[in-house]
């Protein structure tokens, strides 16, 4: 689990986050929603280490984060997957290569162990046929999947996944939540996703933290989303006409299931 | 701002500069996570470093040998002085000079600029922050290797270097009849004194040196996008060429 209390953190002038708190629960899929420029980047990077808070507490299963040792931060972030926005995959390296350089630099396993367990992954990515491709021979959501891919490889403990389908087609889109939500319950890790993506929200949001101007605007479950009073996140989340009327109809869907006996 | 200020907001500057390039120094002596992945990265710089510059070096060293051949010849036309002087002349200034200072000025560019828009790229593209979060040094792991590989193969190349500059001397005087091969040999044979080729391996040190890590240090501190990776790129290679001279001016007032 990983506690968040109060966090803080400007650029300069501009205040980007404000007075942020939320429990990350492991084995559960939290979300972090929020129109673009909200902060859900920021914020991650503030919990991974990777931008200094100005303020507040982070903590790792009740460990303090913020004030850590660089040599236990380390040995702290073996544990960690990351999947950033823009992929980040080191581009001298082929797919296989990339996928395989957690492994060479943390596990002994040898060359065909390595082989078996990047296939095992590409093949969950739904990325089969392009090992030997490198990174600017591959589309966005390619990348994304190789990035993902990287990510779970070591089977972390914790996975963050910055806009993990932003670029994928509906139907691969499933599948990398699919994945996601599978391995999440699986291995009890906890996993936290930045999203634009309502499938991923209805499908797979256990806990759902909406970020508005930097402040934590809403917080709840896919369950309860359906149902919340707020006007910023219904204005965000069902934009659309469309997505309006399917929210009035689930509702009512609910409403005549309870009155029935 | 009044000059003063100017001058105090500059030193200012160059004071934090070097403070944070000391830092990324220090970062860099932990221990590496696995040190099989370190020595292929290791192994993959050296090649990098020296077979990607070999072909320049190739080219100036016979150049300079051949051209200083021909203008020690234009400037000693005194008959008192003997021809195998020349030799001795190309000897002593490729030792000490040519090959040392001015091939690693050469390499600043080749070498100094590939590794700084390589590490502003890895920068900018997230990919030191991936490496960051897997749990590696990225300092450790990115620049150590790069320098440790320049130490060995930047001297390596400046002896290359010195080899076909004498070689080009020998050529330039040989075929357009400036000296006989017999003063040739008798040239580079008369008072050498080893210190000079030492004196010029310390140099290829030194350079080496300063190239890798002051690149290494502009493209890792790279914060923006692709016009910061060319701007560190074209400071890194400016900084280290004006450290160049003065660490050869300084060199050659201590150890001469
Ligand atoms: N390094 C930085 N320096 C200054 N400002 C920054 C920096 N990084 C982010 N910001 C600012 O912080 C705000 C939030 O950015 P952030 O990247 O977190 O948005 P986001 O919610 O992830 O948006 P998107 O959904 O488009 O990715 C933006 O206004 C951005 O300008
Ligand atoms: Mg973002």
């Amino acid at each position: 689990m990983i506690e968040i209390k109060h966090i803080k953190k400007s650029f300069s002038d501009k205040t980007v986050l404000q007075d942020i708190s939320c429990n990350m629960e492991s084995g559960k899929v939290n979300l972090i929603i929020g129109s673009s420029g909200s902060g859900k980047t920021v914020l991650m990077k503030c919990i991974v280490g990777l931008m200094n808070v100005d303020a507040g507490e982070i903590k790792y299963e009740g460990i303090d984060f913020v004030n850590m040792e660089e040599k236990d931060r380390k040995e702290l972030r073996t544990q960690i997957g990351m999947l950033f926005q823009g992929s980040a995959l080191f581009d001298s390296m082929t797919v296989e290569q990339n996928v395989m350089f957690p492994l060479d630099m943390f596990t002994r396993m040898n060359f065909s162990e390595k082989k078996k367990r990047i296939n095992a992954v590409l093949d969950e990515v739904n990325l089969k046929d392009s090992n030997n491709k490198f990174p600017a021979a591959l589309s966005g959501g390619m990348k994304k999947r190789v990035a993902l891919a990287r990510a779970i490889v070591l089977n972390p403990k914790y996975l963050f996944c910055d806009e993990p389908n932003s670029g994928l087609d509906p139907q691969t889109s499933l599948v990398i939540d699919k994945l996601i939500m599978q391995i999440t319950k699986e291995y009890n890790i906890t996993t936290i996703i930045n999203t634009h993506d309502m499938n991923t929200v209805m499908e797979s949001g256990d806990h759902i933290v909406y970020l508005h101007q930097g402040k934590k605007q809403w917080e709840g479950t896919n369950k309860e989303i359906i149902y919340n009073q707020d006007t910023y996140l219904n204005d965000f989340i069902f934009a659309s006409e469309f997505l309006q009327s399917a929210k009035q109809m689930k509702i009512q869907y609910a409403n005549a299931k309870t009155n029935t006996p | 701002m009044t000059r003063t200020s100017t001058f105090e907001c500059s030193m200012i500057k160059f004071l934090e500069h070097f403070g944070s390039y000391l830092y990324m120094l220090k970062g860099m002596f932990t221990r590496p996570e696995n040190l099989r992945v370190y020595w292929k990265e290791f192994i993959h710089q050296c090649y990098d470093i020296g077979i990607g510059s070999i072909g320049i070096v190739f080219i100036i060293s016979l150049f300079l040998g051949a051209v200083t051949t021909v203008q020690t010849a234009y400037q000693l036309i005194s008959p008192l002085v003997q021809k195998y002087v020349i030799a001795q002349i190309i000897r002593d200034s490729t030792l000490l000079e040519l090959s040392p200072t001015v091939v690693c000025i050469v390499l600043a560019g080749v070498v100094g600029s590939k590794i700084a828009s390589e590490l502003g790229n890895m920068r900018v593209s997230e990919q030191i922050d991936a490496l960051e979060i897997m749990g590696i040094n990225t300092k450790t792991y990115l620049i150590a290797p790069k320098i440790v590989a320049a130490l060995l193969v930047i001297p390596c190349l400046i002896s290359i270097s010195m080899f076909l500059s004498i070689a080009g001397g020998y050529f330039a005087g040989t075929f357009t009849g400036i000296l006989s091969e017999q003063q040739f040999s008798q040239g580079l044979l008369k008072d050498f004194t080893t210190f000079n080729l030492t004196f010029g391996l310390i140099k290829a040190f030194t350079f080496a040196f300063i190239i890798t890590s002051i690149s290494a240090y502009f493209g890792y501190n790279v914060r923006g996008g692709a016009l910061e990776i060319g701007r560190a790129s074209t400071t890194s290679v400016v900084i280290s060429c004006i450290l160049i001279l003065f660490a050869d001016y300084g060199l050659a007032a201590l150890l001469l």
